[in-house]
């Protein structure tokens, strides 16, 4: 057997995203110093250069190394800078909150750090092999994390149930792998797409992909798989939240693209169909669901999964256009959830959790800034024109009428208008209810900076979308 | 035909232990069913020449893994009776399931793709290589699959990671030794010289 | 017919080694008993036969007679099986051991992962007797020898690591081959450390003394064989001298060149040397393992529970992973007459 030695510049940020990794876990051990200033900053800057290396190494590139199990491209190239910037955000939200409530340790940002290198791994995923592995090592970060704090009792049952539910969907993906692997003979995607194209072994890709997708559904948080995101949003820690609603869709999108694109591309029309009926059961049960919620972050994780629905129409049109709305949508979903929540963390305290939604209440009165920022982001979660969310919306739409799907079409936008309603119920309670104990909030500089960046970062995308949705299209258009 | 015989005295033990693991009503006797089909399906891996493969299996499951799971399983003190409750109750959807899962398998199994029966003869592992099973593992491990290969490894690192964090906390009340402190005391802090006059019996 | 003849061939060498070994685990007792009198400054036993080399053959008889108590309540399936789960991988692990050049009951080539797996197993006897015994004295034990075996199993699997990167094979004669050479030839010298981790692993691998927590007679009276009596406790014992023998067998193939002579090789001493067989060499190296166990077990006083555990994760590992880097350097850098 020739093997060839592998590239390893092609994959400098996956690497240096693990060896800092390990420097963190050694550094936090020995200068754990005052609330794991040294730890945090690390992992920070480690975001912060990844996203630079992935930029400088593999934007522009497209080539596998590793003998086909990596491969860099434009698309992974996006991703992994999404995936950075963002989780850079979340973290710069969670410190602040952790230390309120004396939570803080390196622990929590070391494995946020090795979550990222699970996504990153999965944006770059060339092989059956590589996606589930990058999969699983997101998914044990994301369960530690759920369970991060041990008193909670609510934390460490969404825990539980979240890594039950995530074992049995791992077990159907990598069920439905096997098949796929027992018709292409390889775990290489390009391989897999070559069968798939042929047309050979119908019945075990067609079994295969049934699995697989219910795996990938799972990940997404789609209905019917959605039954862990209410409790995980709501049980975990406010920063976990972030993280596991941020960052991973975006990685899921990865997990969508490579296995169910790149590999099994050729069978389109039979996940379509099968795509259309978790988007259409999200968007309902997303929205239905959400209008009756009175905690906001259970509100949120409903709303995750109406989003979700939205995202699928992308995949569901099936053409570049469609995917790099999808991916358009990821992305700008993860900022503007990140804000939502930052919101949150923003208002609770020591001791109070301002998780319901009447918590919300006269946040104007308190400071007008932070609610024109809530503001914007519950109008561009909502899609209202002039904000980044009605471009991500617009453009799913978009794809999905121009492959004459009309129908499902019209069903997304009823099911947003339905939604818009939760949204500005939100806005209500910020700008014209009035709160009792109007006591000024007491969040650090650093957080109200943060947060303030976030919501600029949402209303300038709003005014200027074009040029992120050009790097979308340029992504997947290979 | 002893190899013959062997195999099927593994498989039929393979499966009845198999079959005592969800049966038995005791857990140690379900983990302990457990370990013996670990331990026979290791055997029919040595039958087909894949010694790495099998002996890894004790070594790792039977060794390692399953020790631990006893330990758990000894400590807990499981009523039986509430277990098995709901058993009636889920069994029709249980039922199903499986019902589903069986035509699917037949097909999987059976579909023309793949050919389970008349596939061509079954080379072992050694003889498609020309090496020792342990060693064409190990030549493709480190070069071909080395990605994934580090890759495991990091999931590995952060199971430690992660289980270290959930249970490795200061509980109040708990005494600890601190070996560092205990060998560096010195004469002074421990033991203290005093003079005294003696005293006198009157 | 030739696979029947095949077959008889695999049993008769197996009646080779294993009735010597029962003889060689009847005479470490007595051995034991006496190093240990010679130790305490006193005589040992020395009453039945010449200088009591009946001894162990009294014993045998004894706990032959002996009934075997079946505790109330005691799961009697498990418990009866116990000390069978004990003894089976302690002498099955002895297949793949070369006593002498060629003379091996099964040459296999993943023979150190057989070992490891065969050793890893013994920790089922221990478990399942604690537990099956209905007794708390015993499943302490029980709990003990498992937390302990399972732990010292990993710094012991980094030892032969060591010894497998060295030598480039798991086949336990081609490990002694890669050993040929005098005695500063053999690995005991470049895996130093490691050769003292896996001594010190396989004292607490057979749970001797002063790794002995799991029967630590003092505070749980005996561990997990608190309950058993004549041929089943009988049963323990052989399990554990056989493991004992077994990891001295070990030592001397990994690290000691197995049956080569200390001055092989080495210009006129070397072939006066090899006059003498192998097989003695192999028993004369094992048996010095088998002195250190004695030795130990005289000398030193029990370690505490805690200090076990942080002995093996937190040094013993350490210095086996660091090792192993070094080793690797070594093997890079063509270090010394070793690599």
């Amino acid at each position: 057997m020739t093997f060839e030695m592998p590239d390893f510049l092609l994959a400098l940020p996956e690497i240096w995203v693990l060896s800092m990794a390990c420097l963190v876990l050694v550094v936090d051990l020995f200068a754990r110093g005052r609330e794991s200033a040294l730890a945090f900053h690390l992992v920070q800057f480690t975001l912060l250069a990844a996203a630079w290396l992935s930029i400088e190494t593999q934007w522009g590139v497209t080539a596998t190394t590793f003998s086909g199990t990596y491969v860099a491209d434009k698309f992974a190239c996006l991703l992994k800078v999404a995936i950075c910037l963002l989780t850079f955000l979340v973290f710069a939200y969670s410190r602040d909150y952790l230390r309120k409530r004396d939570l803080l340790s390196g622990d929590f940002f070391l494995l946020g750090l090795l979550g990222v290198l699970g996504m990153m791994i999965m944006a770059s995923a060339h092989s059956l092999l590589t996606v589930y592995l990058g999969l699983e090592l997101v998914e044990l970060c994301l369960f530690a994390m759920v369970a991060y704090d041990r008193e909670n009792r609510v934390g460490s049952e969404a825990a539980m149930k979240y890594f039950v539910l995530a074992a049995l969907s791992s077990g159907m993906l990598l069920y439905g792998m096997s098949m796929v692997y027992g018709a292409a003979q390889s775990l290489d995607l390009a391989q897999i797409a070559a069968i798939a194209a042929n047309g050979e072994s119908g019945l075990l890709l067609a079994f295969g992909l049934t699995f697989i997708l219910v795996g990938v559904a799972f990940k997404f948080g789609a209905v019917p798989f959605h039954m862990w995101i209410p409790d995980v949003y709501q049980g975990a820690l406010t920063p976990v939240t972030v993280y596991v609603g941020t960052a991973p869709k975006i990685a899921a999108v990865a997990l969508f693209v490579r296995l169910l694109v790149d590999g099994l591309g050729a069978l389109h029309d039979q996940w379509q169909v099968m795509a259309t009926i978790i988007a259409v059961g999200s968007l309902a049960v997303g929205n239905l669901f959400a209008l009756v919620q009175t905690n906001i972050k259970r509100m949120l994780g409903y709303s995750t999964i109406a989003h979700v629905g939205f995202l699928f129409l992308g995949f569901i049109a099936g053409t570049e256009e469609g995917y790099s709305a999808a991916l358009f949508y990821a992305i700008t979903y993860g900022l503007m959830a990140a804000g939502a929540f930052g919101v949150v963390i923003l208002l609770s305290r020591r001791g109070f959790e301002a998780d319901l939604i009447e918590d919300m209440k006269g946040l104007n009165d308190r400071h007008s800034g932070f609610a024109v920022v809530m503001l914007i982001l519950m109008f561009s979660l909502t899609g209202v024109p002039g904000t980044v969310g009605f471009y991500a919306k617009w453009l799913v739409l978009k794809a999905v009428i121009d492959v004459n799907m009309v129908w499902l079409a019209v069903v997304a936008v009823i099911f947003a208008v339905i939604g818009a309603f939760y949204y500005l119920r939100v806005v209500r309670m910020v700008y014209f209810d009035r709160r009792s104990d109007g006591e000024p909030l007491e969040a650090s500089t650093g957080l109200r900076i943060v947060l303030a960046g976030n919501g600029l970062a949402v209303l300038v995308l709003g005014i200027f979308p074009d040029s992120l949705i050009m790097a979308c299209k340029v992504a997947l258009a290979g | 035909m002893i190899e013959l015989l062997l195999f099927y005295v593994f498989a039929a033990v393979l499966l009845f232990a198999a079959t005592m693991v969800i049966t038995a009503k005791n857990p140690v006797h379900s983990a302990l069913f457990l370990v013996l089909a670990f331990f026979n399906s290791a055997a029919l891996w040595l039958m087909a020449e894949a010694e790495f493969l099998g002996i890894a299996l004790v070594l790792v499951y039977v060794g390692a893994v399953m020790v631990l799971f006893l330990f758990v399983v000894m400590m807990l003190d499981i009523n039986l009776a509430p277990m098995r409750e709901g058993f009636a109750r889920y069994l029709p959807i249980g039922a199903l399931v499986g019902c589903v899962m069986v035509v699917e398998m037949a097909l999987v199994v059976g579909s023309k793709d793949v050919n389970l029966i008349h596939g061509g003869p079954v080379t072992s592992a050694a003889e498609g290589v020309g090496m020792s099973n342990t060693k064409a593992l190990g030549s493709v491990l480190y070069t071909v699959y080395a990605y994934p290969f580090e890759i495991a490894s990091v999931v590995l690192l952060v199971a430690i990671v992660a289980a270290i964090m959930l249970t490795h906390r200061r509980r109040p009340g708990t005494k600890q030794q601190n070996i560092d402190r205990q060998v560096r005391v010195r004469k002074e802090q421990r033991l203290r010289i005093v003079t005294m006059a003696p005293e006198k019996r009157k | 017919m030739a696979e029947f003849a095949n077959l008889v061939w695999i049993v008769a060498k197996i009646v080779a080694l294993v009735v010597p070994l029962f003889i060689a685990v009847a005479y470490m007792t007595y051995a034991e008993r006496r190093v240990i009198g010679w130790i305490q400054w006193r005589k040992g036993p020395n009453r039945v036969g010449i200088y009591g080399l009946l001894q162990p053959i009294a014993d045998a008889c004894k706990l032959l007679m002996k009934e075997v108590v079946i505790p109330q309540n005691a799961n009697r399936f498990l418990f009866l099986l116990a000390p069978l789960f004990s003894i089976i991988p302690a002498l099955a692990a002895w297949a793949v051991l070369p006593l002498g050049d060629g003379l091996v009951v099964a040459d296999i080539d993943a023979g150190l992962l057989y070992v490891l797996a065969m050793t890893s197993m013994g920790v089922y006897g221990v478990i399942v007797a604690g537990w099956a015994s209905n007794s708390k004295y015993a499943l302490i034990g029980a709990m003990r020898a498992g937390a302990q075996v399972v732990s010292y199993e990993i710094a012991m699997g980094f030892a032969l690591v060591g010894v497998l990167m060295a030598a480039g094979s798991l086949n336990m004669s081609e490990i002694v081959h890669a050993q040929q050479g005098p005695f500063w030839n053999w690995f005991w010298l470049p895996l130093l450390p490691l050769f003292i981790v896996y001594w010190v692993s396989g004292v607490a691998e057979t749970n001797r003394l002063p790794f002995d927590v799991a029967e630590g007679e003092s505070e749980i009276v005996a561990g997990f064989h608190v309950e058993y009596s004549g041929m089943a406790f009988a049963i323990f014992f052989l399990a554990e001298y056989a493991n004992m023998i077994l990891i001295a067998g070990l030592a001397t193939i990994l690290f000691l060149g197995g049956w080569y002579s200390p001055f092989h090789g080495i210009g006129y001493l070397g072939p006066i040397f090899d006059l003498v067989p192998g097989t003695l060499w192999f028993c004369l190296k094992a048996g010095f393992f088998l002195f250190g166990y004695f030795w130990f077990r005289g000398t030193f006083p029990r370690y505490r529970y805690d200090q076990i555990m942080r002995l093996g994760w937190k040094v013993l590992i350490p210095v086996t992973v660091v090792w192993l880097v070094v080793e690797s350097v070594f093997i890079l850098t063509g270090f010394g007459p070793w690599f």
